[in-house]
């Protein structure tokens, strides 16, 4: 049976080579810790599951301590100058897409036709992440035909894709880094805490507030935790659930489908949120990435803003009408 | 109360503009300790969670497929495509990407898009091409723009869409709470109520697109009236 542990060790592989080629590249002045840094995110990934919980917190803070002081350099490796890419496009034309498109398409169909087979009653795909071994396996397709059709020196993916890497820097680990730390709130109760101030300092009334309450409160703590599954339950077991549902007689579907998207609403305000709103102000090499509000986050609050006003009127309108 | 500290130290770090690897480390162990935890048993259960999040990290081995497709002239050949169709502008072209990403994502096709694999290979690229059919040199800041928008649109059209369909993870994270609380509702019945929500999205955002492309003719008739000769 394929598992995530084997696309585990394709990534530790992965970034190990990203650390390999980052000592021998010469253009980089701080190539020594772009190679530890790599180097240690592929350990945690080929060695990880078999280390104690407290060794993953120490090779997590060498991680941290690598890149957070003084930072990464940016790799140089060879690559094609915009002319030869002209020419290059010009030659391939719209077969350019199809390595593309391998990936999403074979996500897919992992994801709907892979992951009902059978081999003499063993699964093929572990059946709780088909789409993520799809994806593995799209991109291992995806460079076998690539490299069929486009025939590069063989060592280009692996120097193409730590030039994007080394783009995307450390924020790399940022999204998983904050997952860890919503799971150590939810250890300390942060979320009861809040939950119990909210509900202390605000006077449910109401009907309107205890929504206006609600979904404020939804999109505030999101943009705290930078999740808004890290934000529903304490929000809906502090407002939600005892005043707007219980007390009002709210509609619990219609309340807790749009408290959700409220708390979307601060996803997109929020830096913490690094997966959609840092990391691709690093992969479009944006001059303010590392602002606190960054291009992307301003280019989405003028809808965040109007779509949190949309959803507390939604919510008024319709939860205790249906 | 004192729980709430960590917390202060992430405002703290984002306001003073500290790399934000080590802000976290320092919020976790300081939210650990004031929570009735050791330091040990803090960094346990920290480095526990991160390891048991490593698929979120998964997505870069998207990035030598990206690179090698980039070395090859990927993102010439979309600009191309886009330059010969006269008609596309920058804010329909997102408003179509928009769109497209919306009703996949309501079909449970969530990971159709996304920033490495859709956005920085593909949109992004399209999006400028656009503009420079239409208003030849653009301005950095327009450019940026532009990129800043292409990633936007992505992150808007999949929030605002996946919801729609009844098996994504925050409809079961719903119905698994209401549950526990001793009230029973269907998947369907949570997801039917996203819809509302999904039209004015589109409704708000797409009218922001449209409105786009005057902000990029604005903006490149500004720098083209303070440098006219670099314009000419």
């Amino acid at each position: 049976m394929i598992t995530l542990q084997w696309v585990y060790v394709l990534a530790g592989l992965t970034f190990m080579a990203f650390a390999g080629l980052s000592i021998t590249d010469r253009e980089n002045n701080r190539r020594f810790k772009n190679a530890a840094f790599w180097g240690l995110l592929a350990f945690s990934f080929l060695f990880g599951g078999y280390l104690s919980d407290l060794a993953n917190g120490v090779l997590l803070t060498a991680m941290v301590l690598v890149a957070g002081i003084g930072g990464l350099g940016q790799g140089r490796p060879a690559t094609t100058s915009p002319d030869e890419r002209r020419t290059l496009a010009a030659r391939f034309g719209n077969r350019l897409f199809v390595p593309a498109l391998i990936i999403p398409v074979t996500a897919l169909a992992g994801t709907l036709v892979l992951a009902k087979i059978d081999i003499g009653g063993t699964p093929l795909f572990d059946a709780k992440d088909p789409t993520l071994i799809a994806l593995g396996l799209g991109v291992i397709l995806a460079l076998i035909v690539g490299m069929a059709m486009f025939r590069p020196p063989a060592i280009a993916p692996l120097q193409e894709g730590r030039r994007l890497m080394d783009a995307v820097g450390w924020a790399a680990i940022l999204p998983q880094m904050l997952a860890a730390l919503g799971a150590v709130f939810a250890l300390a109760g942060v979320g009861q805490v809040v939950g119990g101030l909210v509900s202390d300092v605000i006077p449910m009334n109401g009907p309107l507030i205890a929504v206006v309450a609600y979904c404020l409160g939804m999109a505030l703590f999101t943009i705290i935790m930078g999740n808004a599954f890290a934000a529903f339950p304490v929000m809906t077991a502090a407002i939600g659930l005892p005043f707007v549902v219980l007390q009002f007689g709210g509609n619990p579907a219609i309340v807790c489908a749009i408290g959700m998207l409220s708390g979307f609403c601060g996803t997109l305000l929020t830096p913490m949120a690094a997966n959609f709103n840092v990391v691709p102000a690093n992969l479009l090499e944006l001059p303010d990435r590392n602002a606190a509000f960054n291009g992307v986050i301003r280019a989405q609050a003028p809808t965040a803003v109007a779509m949190l006003g949309v959803n507390i009127l939604l919510m008024y309108v319709l939860a205790f009408r249906f | 109360m004192l729980v709430l500290l960590g917390i202060a130290v992430l405002v703290a770090g984002f306001l003073l503009r500290i790399n934000p690897l080590p802000v976290i480390l320092v919020a976790a162990i300081v939210t650990g300790m004031t929570g009735g935890l050791s330091f040990t048993e803090t960094l346990a259960a920290f480095g526990k969670a991160f390891n048991d999040n490593r698929y979120i990290s998964i997505v870069w081995l998207v990035l030598p497929v990206i690179g090698l497709l980039e070395r090859t002239g990927l993102q010439e050949q979309a600009r191309i495509l886009i330059a010969r169709m006269t008609r596309v502008t920058t804010g329909r072209l997102l408003l179509a990407y928009f769109v497209a990403r919306q009703i996949t994502a309501a079909l449970g096709q969530t990971k159709l898009g996304g920033h490495p694999q859709m956005v920085r290979p593909l949109v992004a690229p399209m999006a400028e091409a656009a503009a420079e059919t239409h208003h030849g040199v653009i301005p950095d800041a327009t450019r940026f723009r532009i990129r800043a928008h292409a990633a936007a649109a992505d992150n808007i059209a999949l929030f605002f869409g996946e919801d729609i369909f009844i098996a994504i993870a925050s409809i079961l994270l719903i119905k698994g709470f209401l549950e526990q609380n001793g009230i029973v509702v269907q998947p369907l019945h949570i997801s039917m109520w996203a819809i509302p929500t999904a039209i004015v999205a589109l409704i708000i955002h797409g009218t922001r697109l449209v409105l786009l492309d005057r902000r990029i003719a604005r903006e490149v008739a500004a720098a083209n009236a303070t440098a006219p000769e670099a314009a000419r």
